[in-house]
């Protein structure tokens, strides 16, 4: 274990080296995020009171939303960082090391991890400071869900580019995956507001119980079991996706 | 160093109905010793680097057993990764990347302290003329400077046993004899194992002590070069002559050569041991009259022992569809630049 941790720092600290040096990379991943809280946001103000839970302030509502954007969709796109990687030989010439192969991994799963509190701390600061309000622990607690959904969606996609090696596949396959479920997560808009039919789908969706989930505790409204729900949902995803990623990893020829 | 039985690599291709199995390697034995510098010599496709990838424990054997510096590849892959150095075709250096970071993070994955690392990717800077180049961004290294980072990297460590897949393929003719001349200090400096592929037939000739062939994914041949070549019916012997003199020059050279070919002035065939044959074969001409206008001996070139034990030459193999690798991505894919070795 104290090697594994080792090689997966070493891996980790190579990667942030990188990203460092290329630091528009953070900023570009949470640009959409940001045009939506600037952009999109001053839309839902005179909305927000009709919605229905009871909500009351249109950035205490969107911000948890955006939180799932970045997480789900940002967090997706570390797999092309792997398959540039993989093409160069990087990824080869790491495995004929003694360092385990799942280090590899969660060296680089430490780096999205990061990445992602980066960008979601700019995101919740700026909605602070555009009048989003929120109890402190509770977005603490909203932001360590993003996390662990994040981690579980960059793992798997890490998994997807190191199984399919090609752009071409990973593109289509977010998309594919993606849209629906941003769709039916309920991100900029309450599930609730539609008809009884597409709420009921919606209600089948884990990552709306997350995104519910990280509302309420924005909220200040922890203990419930929507939150409940949506913890456990994005902890079951990471474990998933963990074993995933760890055997892609681990698999010969890979 | 190595020693290889029965290695079988199979990989399947198409799907349903129209799935077959490739046997890209077809039950390979092979015997290294240490000290040794063996080139694996076959055209692009003949299963050189999937062998390769099995002995370096990347790829795991469909069937048959590998010891590579003394550990089995399979059950013991962690203490043979560890005793050996890899350079793999592409490199394993980040084009957007720092050398020295790549070199020192390379080095620490082996389990060095970060000064050890720096310590000795820095020696090995000096020693494969890359001084001034620790912070250079790799996509602004040459091809030859990138092919030697790709070197330091696997010998970061200082392996005893080096694996160098496909080393000079793709760099200039002045870059790959200074690549040469690396790739021969490894032995002459660090007294270490080496096992390369190539499929360029001068390259196995200029560094190697013995020469394995593969074709299709069988060992067809493993000797020195000059045993291989003698393998070859005897070298080529050309007499040029007068017109009028060709028949009995014909008749001359044929109580010594095989297969004696007429072709204008020009009288040829092979000879055995055409060194110490020719000097009694210029007596008997002389002798009978027949005046040379010149003579020209050349010894066979691992074109020709291809060609003896395969039936087919080099270039043609190249040439040929639907060989094993083709159809398997990532193993033999990118290197298309392979002709003008064989052509030499």
């Amino acid at each position: 274990m104290n090697s594994f941790l080792r090689d997966s720092s070493i891996v980790f600290r190579r990667q942030i080296r990188m990203n460092l040096r290329n630091p528009a990379w953070v900023l570009i991943g949470v640009f959409q995020p940001i045009l939506y809280l600037l952009l999109f946001g001053p839309l839902l103000k005179p909305l927000v009171s009709q919605f229905p839970g009871g909500a009351d302030n249109a950035y205490t509502f969107l911000v948890p939303g955006l939180l799932v954007q970045l997480g789900l969709f940002g967090a997706f796109f570390a797999g092309f960082s792997l398959i540039g990687e993989w093409r160069e030989g990087v990824i080869e010439a790491e495995r004929v090391t003694p360092a385990s192969r799942g280090s590899l991994l969660f060296g680089r799963l430490m780096r999205d991890v990061l990445q992602l509190f980066v960008q979601a701390l700019i995101l919740v600061l700026l909605g602070l400071l555009i009048g989003m309000r929120g109890s402190f622990g509770g977005i603490v607690l909203g932001i360590a869900i993003t996390l662990v959904i994040g981690g579980a969606c960059a793992a798997a996609s890490n998994a997807l580019g190191m199984a399919t090696k090609s752009e071409d596949v990973m593109a289509p396959v977010i998309n594919i995956v993606m849209m629906p479920v941003l769709l039916l997560s309920g991100i900029l808009l309450p599930m609730t507001l539609g008809p009884g039919w597409l709420t009921r789908i919606s209600d089948f969706m884990p990552t709306r119980w997350i995104t519910d989930a990280i509302r309420d505790v924005f909220a200040g409204d922890i203990a419930n079991g929507t939150v409940l729900a949506g913890s456990l949902a994005s902890v079951v995803f990471l474990a998933l996706a963990a074993w995933w990623g760890t055997s892609t990893f681990q698999k010969d020829d890979a | 160093m190595i020693q290889a039985r029965g290695l079988v690599q199979t990989f399947h291709t198409g799907r349903g109905k129209a799935k077959t199995e490739v046997r890209a390697v077809d039950g390979v034995d092979l015997d290294v010793e240490e000290g040794e510098v063996v080139a694996f010599l076959g055209p692009n496709g003949a299963g050189k680097t999937t062998t390769l990838r099995m002995l370096v424990t990347l790829l795991k054997p469909t069937a048959g057993t590998a010891t590579v510096a003394g550990y089995d590849v399979v059950n013991q892959a962690a203490q043979v990764r560890r005793s050996i150095g890899y350079v793999s075709q592409t490199g394993g250096a980040f084009s957007g990347a720092f050398a020295g970071d790549e070199v020192v993070d390379h080095g620490m994955l082996y389990g060095m302290s970060k000064a050890d690392a720096v310590r000795r990717g820095q020696q090995l800077f000096d020693e494969l003329q890359l001084e001034g180049l620790w912070k250079r961004m790799c996509k602004n290294m040459s091809g030859g400077q990138k092919r030697r980072l790709d070197i330091v990297m696997g010998l970061i460590h200082d392996p005893s046993l080096v694996f160098l897949d496909e080393p000079t393929t793709g760099l200039d003719p002045q870059a790959r004899a200074n690549l040469w001349e690396h790739i021969a200090d490894l032995r002459r400096r660090r007294g270490a194992t080496v096992f390369l592929t190539t499929h360029y037939l001068d390259e196995a000739d200029a560094l190697a002590d013995r020469i394995v062939i593969i074709d299709r994914g069988r060992i067809v041949a493993s000797d020195t070069a000059d045993n291989l070549k003698t393998q070859v019916n005897g070298d080529l012997v050309d007499l040029e002559v007068a017109p009028d003199q060709v028949s009995l020059a014909a008749e001359k050279l044929g109580a010594i050569a095989e297969q004696v070919e007429v072709s204008g002035s020009h009288v040829s065939g092979r000879v055995r041991r055409a060194g110490r044959a020719v000097p009694a074969l210029l007596r008997d001409l002389d002798a009978a009259g027949v005046t040379l206008e010149s003579v020209e001996v050349k010894r066979p070139t691992l074109d020709d022992v291809f060609l003896t034990l395969t039936g087919r030459s080099l270039r043609d193999a190249e040439a040929g569809p639907g060989t094993a690798e083709d159809d398997v991505p990532a193993a033999d894919a990118d290197h298309s630049a392979g002709l003008e070795g064989a052509t030499r």
